[in-house]
C-alpha cells in the first residue's frame, strides 16, 4: 500500500513535470481527463441506482441511518438541544479543568472543518440541479443528521486512545477496533482498515480537491480566467508550509479569521433577506412546493430530494465519521457530553448556514423560470436549471450575493479561500490520522501522506467541477458506508451512556459549576 | 485574626514590587501570602485539530514551566522572611481568576503590580488592575 502510494505520488509528479512546458490549458485538460478516467468506476459504484430506478442507493443509506438514530434515541436532537447549548457555554465544565480542550473549542474546530465550500458552493449545486425544493430536503437531512453526529461523536470520545505523553487519538478507526472487540463482534479491524482507506480518499477528494477546485473558480471569477494549476501550486505551497513546515502562524490566523468570516457570511445573507423581506414568504413557498412536486426540475421531486440529501451530507458530514476524529480531543469525563455538543454541528452548518445560501440564491432570482408557467427552465441537456448568467457552483452563490451587494463578491472570494484553506487543514489531519492508523506513526510515513495531499491540491484546482465533485462525493459517502455499519452495531453502547447520564442529570449528581 | 494576602505574580518588575509590598504588609500584620500566577486562557478560543490533540500535553508542560520559572523562584526568595507561603497556579482570565483565588483561599486582600503606562490597549480593553478593582470580592491594592 505504501509503495503503491509512492508510485502514485511519483506518477502525479512526473505528469506535472512532463506537461509543464505545454500549453497551460492543455495541462488542465490532461489532468482533468486522466482524473475522470481513473476515478469513474469508483464513482459509478457508489452512486449506482437501485435497479430499475434512478435513485442512488447511497442516498437511501444515509436517510435510513439518520432516521434510525433519530428514532432509537427518541428525537435526541430536539430533546437535548438546550442542554447542548449549556454544555458549550461551559455551564457544566469543572473550573479545575481550565486550560484543557473545552466543549466550545472542540465544536469550533470541528465546525471549521465542515463549514466551508459545501455551504457556499455545494448548496448552489443542489439548488441549481434540484431547484428550491432541494432546500427542504437539505434542512430535513440536516435535522436528522444531528442524531447521526451525536452517535458517532459519543463513540469517538468513548473509545479514543490516550497516550502516556498526554496526546489523544480518536475516531471511527478506534471505535471499530476497540468497540467491536469489547462487544465480542468480529471484523472490527477489517472495518477500521476499510474506513481508513476511504477516509484518506475523502481527505484527498472533498477535503482537498473540491476545495481547491472551487477556490480557483472563485478567484478566476473575480480576477478573470487563468489556468487552474497556478492556483493549485500556490495553495499547495501554503498547505505544504503549514502541514509539513509546521508553520503554525498561518493555521492560527486561519482558525481565528474563519469564524469571523462565517458570522459575516450569515449576517450578510440576513441583510439581503431583510432587504427583500417581502419575498421570504414566496421563497419558502417555492421551497415547499418544489420539495413535493419538483416543479419542472430535472428529475422532479426525486431529483430535488437526492440533491438536498447529497449536499447536506457532503456539507455537515453527519454519519461520515470525520467529526468523530475532531471531537475526540475534548476534556470530559462523560463521552456523551461531546455527543450532545456535536449535534449542534449539523444544525449550525446545514439548518442555518446552508439555508441562508439557498434563500439568497432563490430570492435574488438567479434561477430562470418561464414567465407563463412559473416552471424553471432547464439548460440544454436538461441536467441543470438555467441561471441568469449561466453560473453554477460557487459562481452562482457569488452572483446571488453580488446582485444585492455588489462589492460582496470580493469578501466572498476571501471567505471562500479561507474556508477552503481551513477545511484542507482539517482534512489533512483526518487523512493523516487514517494514514497513521494504517501504516503506523513515523516521520517518513507522515511526510509521504502530506506530500501526496499537496499534489492533490494541484490536481483539484486543475480539473473541472464535474469529475471532482463526483469523486469527492463518492469518497466521502464511502466513509459513511463503513461508519454507519459500525454505528448500528455500537448504538446500544451510546444508549447505555445516554440513559445513565440523563438519570444522573435528573438526580442532581451531575451539577452545574456556573 | 490572621491576614492572608493574594499577590498576583508573573515575575515582572512591577510584580516583584507588589510582592515586596505584600511581604512587608504581611510581616507587619502577622499574616501569610498566596503567590498566585494565572495563565491567560479562554475556553472560547479557536484551535487547530493538531492543537486539540496536544492540548492536554501542552497544558502539563505550561504548568510545569510556570511552576519552575515563576513560582518556585518567588517562593525561594521569600524563604528568609519567615512568612507562611502558599502558591496558586491557574488558567483563566487574569482578573477574574485572581478574584476566585482570593475567595477560595479565604484571603482578605489582593495585591497586584501596575503594568506600565496606560496605553491604547488598556484604554480599549481595560487593564487587569482596573478589572480587578471593579470585580474583586476583597479590597485590592495596586502597587506602582
Amino acid at each position: 500500500m505504501r509503495n503503491f502510494s509512492k508510485v502514485a505520488a511519483l506518477a502525479a509528479l512526473a505528469m506535472l513535470a512532463v506537461s509543464a512546458p505545454a500549453m497551460a490549458q492543455s495541462l488542465d485538460q490532461t489532468i482533468n481527463e486522466g482524473f475522470a478516467n481513473a476515478t469513474g468506476w469508483f464513482v459509478n459504484l457508489i452512486f449506482s441506482p437501485f435497479p430499475g430506478t434512478t435513485f442512488p442507493w447511497i442516498v437511501m443509506w444515509l436517510v435510513i441511518a439518520a432516521t434510525v438514530f433519530t428514532l432509537y434515541f427518541g428525537f435526541i436532537q430536539f430533546r437535548a438541544f438546550p442542554h447542548s447549548i449549556s454544555l458549550v457555554k461551559g455551564d457544566y465544565s469543572d473550573p479545575n479543568d481550565a486550560g484543557e480542550v473545552s466543549h466550545f473549542q472542540a465544536l469550533a474546530t470541528a465546525l471549521s472543518g465542515t463549514v466551508g465550500l459545501g455551504n457556499i458552493a455545494g448548496v448552489a449545486v443542489a439548488v441549481g440541479i434540484g431547484g428550491p425544493g432541494a432546500t427542504f430536503w437539505m434542512i430535513l437531512a440536516g435535522l436528522m443528521g444531528m442524531a447521526s453526529k451525536f452517535t458517532e461523536c459519543t463513540l469517538g470520545v468513548k473509545y479514543r486512545n490516550e497516550y502516556d505523553d498526554g496526546t489523544v487519538s480518536g475516531g471511527p478507526m478506534y471505535y471499530m477496533t476497540k468497540g467491536f472487540a469489547e462487544r465480542g463482534l468480529p471484523a472490527g479491524k477489517f472495518m477500521a482498515v476499510l474506513f481508513s482507506i476511504f477516509c484518506i480518499l475523502g481527505a484527498l477528494g472533498g477535503g482537498n480537491m473540491f476545495q481547491a477546485n472551487q477556490a480557483h473558480a472563485q478567484i478566476s471569477n473575480v480576477v478573470g480566467d487563468y489556468p487552474g494549476w497556478i492556483t493549485g501550486l500556490v495553495f499547495a505551497g501554503i498547505v505544504f508550509a503549514v502541514i509539513v513546515g509546521g508553520l503554525k502562524s498561518i493555521a492560527k490566523v486561519t482558525e481565528k479569521v474563519v469564524p469571523i468570516m462565517g458570522v459575516l457570511y450569515v449576517l450578510t445573507a440576513l441583510v439581503i433577506l431583510i432587504m427583500n423581506y417581502n419575498m421570504i414568504g414566496w421563497a419558502f413557498g417555492e421551497i415547499f412546493v418544489g420539495a413535493f412536486t419538483g416543479a419542472g426540475v430535472a428529475g422532479g421531486m426525486v431529483g430535488a430530494l437526492i440533491q438536498g440529501f447529497k449536499r447536506a451530507a457532503f456539507s455537515n458530514e453527519a454519519g461520515v465519521g470525520s467529526a468523530a476524529i475532531a471531537h475526540s480531543a475534548v476534556r470530559t469525563k462523560e463521552p456523551i457530553t461531546e455527543g450532545f455538543v456535536s449535534l449542534l454541528e449539523p444544525f449550525i452548518d446545514t439548518v442555518v448556514i446552508c439555508t441562508m445560501t439557498a434563500l439568497v440564491i432563490i430570492i435574488t432570482g438567479q434561477l430562470v423560470s418561464d414567465p407563463n408557467t412559473g416552471l424553471y427552465l432547464l439548460d440544454e441537456g436538461a441536467s441543470t436549471i438555467q441561471t441568469v448568467d449561466g453560473n453554477k457552483g460557487v459562481a452562482l452563490t457569488s452572483a446571488a450575493f453580488s446582485s444585492a451587494i455588489p462589492f460582496f463578491k470580493y469578501i466572498l472570494a476571501i471567505a471562500v479561500i479561507l474556508f477552503a484553506f481551513s477545511t484542507m487543514i482539517s482534512w489533512s489531519y483526518y487523512g493523516l490520522k487514517a494514514w497513521t492508523f494504517l501504516f503506523g506513526e513515523g516521520q517518513g510515513k507522515e511526510l509521504a501522506f502530506k506530500i501526496i495531499f499537496c499534489i492533490f491540491v494541484v490536481i483539484g484546482a486543475s480539473a473541472s467541477l464535474g469529475p471532482v465533485i463526483d469523486f469527492s462525493d463518492a469518497a466521502i459517502f464511502a466513509m459513511a458506508v463503513v461508519n454507519i455499519v459500525a454505528l448500528y452495531f455500537l448504538m446500544p453502547v451510546v444508549k447505555g451512556e445516554l440513559d445513565s447520564y440523563l438519570s444522573r442529570l435528573k438526580s442532581g449528581e451531575i451539577k452545574k459549576f456556573h | 485574626m490572621s491576614h492572608k494576602i493574594v499577590v498576583g505574580y508573573d515575575g515582572s518588575d512591577s510584580a516583584k514590587a507588589a510582592l515586596a509590598f505584600a511581604t512587608d504588609l504581611a510581616k507587619a500584620q502577622g499574616g501569610s501570602l498566596v503567590v498566585a500566577h494565572v495563565l491567560e486562557w479562554s475556553p472560547y478560543s479557536f484551535l487547530t485539530p493538531n492543537e486539540l490533540e496536544e492540548r492536554h500535553k501542552r497544558r502539563g508542560e505550561e504548568l510545569e514551566r510556570a511552576e519552575a520559572a515563576i513560582l518556585a523562584p518567588a517562593v525561594e526568595g521569600l524563604k528568609e522572611s519567615g512568612l507562611e507561603i502558599e502558591t496558586a497556579l491557574k488558567y483563566g482570565g487574569i482578573a477574574a481568576t485572581l478574584g476566585e483565588i482570593a475567595k477560595d483561599r479565604g484571603a482578605d486582600q489582593v495585591v497586584i503590580g501596575r503594568n506600565g503606562e496606560p496605553g491604547l490597549t488598556s484604554r480599549v480593553f481595560g487593564s487587569v488592575a482596573i478589572s480587578l478593582a471593579q470585580a474583586a470580592p476583597v479590597p485590592v491594592t495596586i502597587v506602582p
